[in-house]
């Protein structure tokens, strides 16, 4: 049965967005022009057209959100009472989930993900997040780290592009509910959802000054990290970026919680179910276009199986669509830059120079925008650049193993330890590989599952400190 | 560091009565008490300024020999059971009591305290292991989780040995301290390239032979006699080090956490008024542990 359905576009309607045309930095509860007077246009990777322009804040500006942060932590968020920050926090989640459609579009504009992601996965994270840690902010003493607990203080968080608005989450929830006042730095080229949030904030009648908000770019972070009136640094993104910010803080009395890159091994053993293993591995690897820290960019296939499974994954992926993100039928959505696609493209370049074997489906490309169509590369050697570095799109490598031991010697062969995944009917196996694995967190027989309840975070070079569940609190606790 | 001054000792000793046999203080790496593969050595004085001993003073490959040992231990000792490991703590409790004279003198000697205080403070050590023997296999439950997710999914989370720890000992706390900085890593599973203290290494090197005689598996606890600050920047940026304790580095501790920032090492930041005296905690153990979670569906 080759013959697939044609689905009919069925675009969701972008009227529930309204956009500004400019934006500024969000500031002791006010958006005020950024000292600095310089903007960056911010676009739709679907098809570069601009959608907004987005103040750069400067030095000026870091300054000014510091001191507001520490005025709000000192004066109102610091005193208030655990379970009235609650209430802000269930208020801020309870708006969340009243414009999430607006968000969820809003986000695959600005970031190119596709509509079914954005609606079905971020947004309802984001919400989810947010009642999470509404309910930790009265039971703190219960949390397991001591008596009386104590908030740090300021925290400046910096959060990467690929989950825009559930980045924010993930840092200003558990840091407002531990008592924390923020000062948060979206990504350059995903800054909108963030500043939409902002206004959430005016709306729940947050207190000014308790979440400040600075688009910017690569100075702008790290002037914040810089700043010394800060209590904690908070930062998702690339290994070498965390490395700077592990340096700068170094010597201070500042706390770091660093959640970087990965290079995940999803494992198959030679009797997993096979239909479910294929959808796993796609899913680890094709959702978000890849562009997931946690992503199972590296097959691990037992040997036995490959010639079995590979067709199988091959016919699956050529059933998935790429295309517009907001239609809603889209399994693949763009590739959120064109510097993100330039890397994606020259790491894919690599594979076939050194002698890895690629293979894309038929796959008609947009033409305008910045795509890049699911890629599989098989005979792929652990000396390969593609198994070692980390390409935040969807290019997954398939190495062989022959025994359980050898799985587990090539999925921790990386200074990476996010994720990964395991493949097997087999209960006592399944645990044997899991504790083996120097990783954060391991999916088995499933991939990419998220929740506000369960801890994430890497072993390693892959950051440290954990996002999520009572775990999560200890970032902001002193 | 003192000169070696002649050494006065006690009154000479009549010919026809037992000469001492002496003690040689070498390194304690694999299991095995080598030199310093650099031939050196340094004179160690008692608080009085006293000639006490030679000590290895162990070099740059020595420390990466060490931090090879710790790494080939780690798979064995992390893999014991969490039983197992107490066990074996206390037993390091048991062969340190029985010890205590040799440690107390030695203390006395190194801190220029009196015999009491020593003893206290011996007894304090003993009781520390003790302290992290209970811990072994009680911190995973106090630690760990089980997680309610939104939706038909086991998920766990457990606490896990972050790896191989170099611990550089508090310089003023030759037994008590370094204890404290030894037993809450290894409690867990981790293995530990410790640099002792520089001018009072005597009781690490009785401490390793008190290990030694544990049922501690050889690599799992590797001491450094020498100077801290020759050592710790190989240790800090050694790629195979998972984790620094600063407890002991000094002013150069900010470089040394500089340096670990290239391979994203878990630091822990020295204490900058320790009493090593107070009740221990969780929090040291804590440090060197990462939380796995993971994840399973539920169905039929």
């Amino acid at each position: 049965m080759d013959q697939i359905f044609e689905y009919a576009p069925a675009p969701e309607s972008r009227s529930v967005v309204s956009l500004r045309d400019t934006y500024e930095p969000f500031i002791d509860g006010a958006f005020t022009p950024a000292a600095t007077g310089e903007y960056l246009t911010t676009a739709n990777p679907a098809d570069e057209e601009p959608l907004a322009r987005v103040a750069v804040s400067g030095a000026a500006d870091v300054d000014r959100a510091v001191a507001a942060a520490r005025r709000a932590f000192d004066t109102v968020w610091g005193p208030m009472p655990g379970r009235e920050r609650g209430k802000y926090l269930f208020r801020i989640a309870r708006i969340l989930q009243e414009r999430s459609r607006e968000l969820a579009v809003l986000e695959s504009l600005d970031n190119g993900k596709p509509i079914k992601e954005t609606r079905d996965v971020d947004l309802p994270l984001v919400a989810a997040h947010f009642f999470y840690y509404a309910g930790w902010a009265d039971k703190l003493e219960h949390a397991g780290f001591g008596p009386r607990p104590r908030p740090l203080g300021v925290a400046a968080q910096i959060i990467p592009w690929n989950f825009p608005l559930l980045m924010l989450a993930w840092k200003i929830a558990p840091a407002l509910a531990t008592g924390n006042t923020v000062v948060l730095k979206p990504a350059e080229t995903t800054p909108l959802t963030a500043l939409v949030f902002a206004e959430i904030c005016q709306e729940a009648d947050l207190p000014p000054g308790v979440v400040n908000i600075l688009p910017g770019a690569g100075e702008t972070g790290r002037a914040l990290v810089a700043h010394p009136g800060t209590d904690k640094v908070a930062f998702t993104g690339s290994t070498e970026v965390g490395r700077e910010i592990a340096r700068a803080v170094a010597g201070t009395d500042r706390r770091v919680s660093l959640e970087l890159g990965g290079k995940g091994a999803n494992i198959v053993y030679d009797d997993a179910a096979l239909d479910q293993a294929v959808e796993g591995i796609v899913s680890g690897i094709f959702f978000n276009q890849g562009h997931v820290c946690c992503a199972g960019s590296r097959l691990l296939v037992q040997e036995s199986i490959a010639e079995e499974l590979l067709p199988r994954l091959r016919a699956r992926i050529e059933r998935l669509r790429l295309g517009d993100p907001l239609d809603k039928n889209t399994d693949i959505g763009a590739i959120n830059s064109a510097a993100q696609l330039d890397r994606i493209r020259d790491l894919a370049r690599s594979g076939a120079d050194e002698g890895a074997e690629g293979w894309s489906p038929a796959c008609e490309l947009p033409e305008r925008g910045y795509w890049f169509p699911p890629t599989v590369f098989t005979g792929v050697t652990q000396a390969h650049r593609i198994a070692r570095e980390e390409i935040f799109g969807p290019v997954l490598s398939v190495l062989t193993f022959r025994t359980p031991e050898e799985a587990v010697a090539k999925a921790n062969n990386t200074p990476y330890g996010l994720s990964a995944g395991v493949w097997t009917e087999k209960g006592s196996r399944m645990l044997w590989t899991a504790e083996r694995l120097r990783a954060g967190v391991v999916w088995s027989n499933t991939f990419n599952k998220f929740d506000p309840a369960s801890p994430f975070g890497g072993y390693k070079e892959s950051g440290y400190g954990r996002e999520g569940g009572r775990h999560g609190l200890e970032a902001y606790l002193g | 560091m003192a000169e070696p001054v002649a050494h006065d000792g006690p009154a000479p000793v009549p010919s026809s009565a037992r000469l001492a046999v002496r003690k040689t203080y070498k390194l304690y790496l694999g299991g095995a008490f080598p030199r310093s593969e650099s031939g050196r050595s340094y004179p160690v004085a008692s608080h009085q300024g006293d000639h006490l001993a030679n000590a290895a003073l162990a070099s740059r490959k020595d420390a990466r020999d060490a931090v090879a040992a710790a790494r080939k231990a780690f798979g064995g000792w992390s893999g014991r059971t969490a039983y197992n490991r107490g066990q074996i703590l206390y037993r390091v409790a048991e062969m340190m009591e029985g010890r205590s004279a040799q440690f107390a003198a030695e203390l006395a000697d190194a801190e220029g305290i009196g015999a009491a205080a020593a003893e206290a403070a011996v007894a304090a050590a003993v009781d520390r292991w003790v302290y992290h023997a209970g811990w072994a296999d009680k911190y995973a439950q106090v630690l760990g989780a089980s997680n309610p997710v939104s939706g038909p999914y086991y998920n766990h989370s457990a606490p896990e040995p972050t790896g191989v720890v170099a611990v550089f000992a508090p310089q003023d706390s030759p037994l008590l301290g370094l204890v404290s900085v030894i037993a809450p890593v290894i409690a867990t599973g981790n293995t530990a390239v410790v640099v002792a203290a520089e001018r009072a290494p005597l009781p690490a090197v009785t401490l390793a032979e008190v290990l030694a005689t544990s049922d501690l598996p050889g690599g799992v606890v590797n001491i450094l006699t020498g100077r801290t600050a020759e050592l710790a920047p190989h240790l800090a940026s050694h790629a195979d080090v998972n984790a620094l304790d600063l407890a002991g580095a000094g002013d150069d501790a900010v470089d040394l956490e500089r340096a670990a920032a290239t391979t994203l090492k878990r630091v822990l930041r020295p204490d900058p008024a320790p009493d090593w005296t107070a009740d221990p905690g969780i929090a040291r153990l804590a440090h060197f542990l990462e939380t796995k979670t993971v994840w399973h569906p539920i169905g039929m």
